[in-house]
């Protein structure tokens, strides 16, 4: 054990790159979920379709295979990404398709009434949706992110297949070095084990921020 | 880059050798994924609180961590202890143990949705918990399951190429091997995306369907 901690500075370097990998393609993915789901319930009949295309396509084919499209294919074509670049970008992409369910849900599980409340006021699309609907809707989203944020990152060690060194990278470059197997990688598995514990943990204070004052209805009962 | 048929056509017959490994894969996996995830699901409501919160933390930390370094683990550091297994068997197996983390808490949801009094029913018919689980509980609680448990198929199914990384052949590493060698990734892996799909779109409209048949079942 004491051989593979020696290589701390590089198991360091690495996770500071999955957690890099983890945050940016968190972001991306989110608001890519926002502008796909809000697509999904448009008006526009164009809108909706391709909204429904891009879905089907980044849920439908598999991420290591969108990775490698984008890290190898795309060149081709003249569109260059470092690999870093190219994993946050696949994985915000294949994320923010499953995310994109979970809002367009979200958002179809507020009231009808609320709609109607809306209109009484005489709100503007814009508004509605901004002060009425989505901040009813976010609460309701908030676990099923987290569900996804732990597969972003177990996804970011696919990552690793396209010469991105993150803690997959760096526990491979260990076994090469030392030709010890169960040490790196069992302790990337605890690596990746606590990052994800810790992720579980702030969705869950901030699904509490959430709820706080609300149901009022029911917060008199206890 | 132009898309060059020949490659295209040149390729086909080892993506669909490797289509047939990725689908021999995934529904060994999901077998195995579905009798453990059930065995999970059956243990979580054990009596003894230590087996309990035991399998809760050990289902956790192989559903926090990624299934590809799991992968390396069984690979490479199972020969260190003498078993030697195929890499397709390693693949399967880590595969099937990932996913059935995913599938207990389908079993959990399903058989927690039967009704208290059937329960009761069995006990005072004098049934023993075999014959509880096996002719009162099981047949109410798995019609309800079957359409999430067809979409964890699916996900598996999509996870497949992983198994690429541990030198299995197949749909993905068969046109990794075909872009090395001829030095194009255009066609193989647009054509392996293409395949995905084609299996991926249909099966996941049947899974709707299937959702949708068995709300129907439950109302009527």
């Amino acid at each position: 054990m004491n051989e593979v901690l020696n290589f701390y500075p590089i198991l360091i370097k690495g996770t500071i790159t999955t957690i890099q990998l983890t945050v940016l393609g968190a972001i991306l993915a989110l608001v890519i979920s926002f502008i796909v789901g809000l697509a999904r319930i448009s008006k526009f009949k164009s809108v909706r379709v391709i909204a429904i295309i891009y879905l089907e396509f980044f849920r439908g084919s598999s991420a290591l295979v969108q990775m490698f499209f984008i890290y190898f294919v795309l060149p081709m074509w003249g569109i260059y990404f470092d690999a870093l670049t190219a994993g946050v970008v696949a994985c915000g992409l294949n994320v923010g398709a499953y995310g994109s369910e979970v809002v367009r849900g979200a958002i179809l599980a507020v009231g009808k009434e609320q709609h109607e409340a809306s209109q009484a006021l005489n709100y503007s699309v814009f508004k509605k949706y901004r002060y009425v609907i989505i901040p009813q809707a976010i609460p309701i989203m908030i676990p099923t992110f987290g569900n996804l944020l732990i597969e972003l990152l177990k996804l970011t060690a696919v990552a690793s297949l396209i010469t991105i060194s993150d803690l997959t990278f760096m526990a491979q470059i260990i076994r090469v070095q030392t030709a010890l197997t169960l040490e790196p990688f069992l302790l990337i598995l605890v690596i990746y084990f606590v990052i994800a514990s810790i992720l579980v943990k702030m969705v869950d204070l901030i699904a509490k921020k959430f709820n706080k004052g609300r149901n009022i209805m029911t917060a008199g009962d206890k | 880059m132009e898309w060059n048929w020949d490659h295209a056509f040149a390729v086909l017959p080892q993506l669909a050798d490797g289509l047939v490994v990725t689908i021999q894969a995934t529904i060994v996996a999901s077998l195995l994924a579905y009798v453990l995830g059930l065995g999970i699901a059956i243990l979580k409501m054990s009596k003894s609180k230590f087996t309990r919160i035991s399998l809760y933390w050990v289902t956790e930390f192989v559903r926090r961590t990624p299934i590809l370094v799991q992968l390396y683990v069984v690979f490479y550091v199972l020969p260190d202890f003498g078993i030697f297994l195929e890499a397709f068997t390693c693949g399967v197996i880590v595969l099937g143990i990932h996913f059935s983390t995913y599938t207990s808490e389908v079993f959990r949801a399903g058989i927690d949705n039967v009704p208290k009094g059937q329960w009761e029913a069995a006990k005072s018919l004098n049934y023993s918990p075999v014959q509880t689980w096996k002719n009162v509980i099981l047949p109410q609680a798995i019609p309800p399951m079957i359409p999430p448990l067809a979409n964890y198929l699916i996900t598996m199914f999509k996870e497949t190429p992983l198994l690429a990384a541990i030198t299995v052949v197949e749909l993905f590493r068969a046109a990794d091997q075909y872009s090395n060698s001829h030095y194009t990734y255009l066609e193989p892996m647009t054509l392996v995306g293409i395949f995905f799909l084609i299996v991926s779109i249909p099966s996941a409209m049947l899974a709707m369907k299937l959702e949708k048949k068995f709300k129907q079942a439950k109302t009527a």
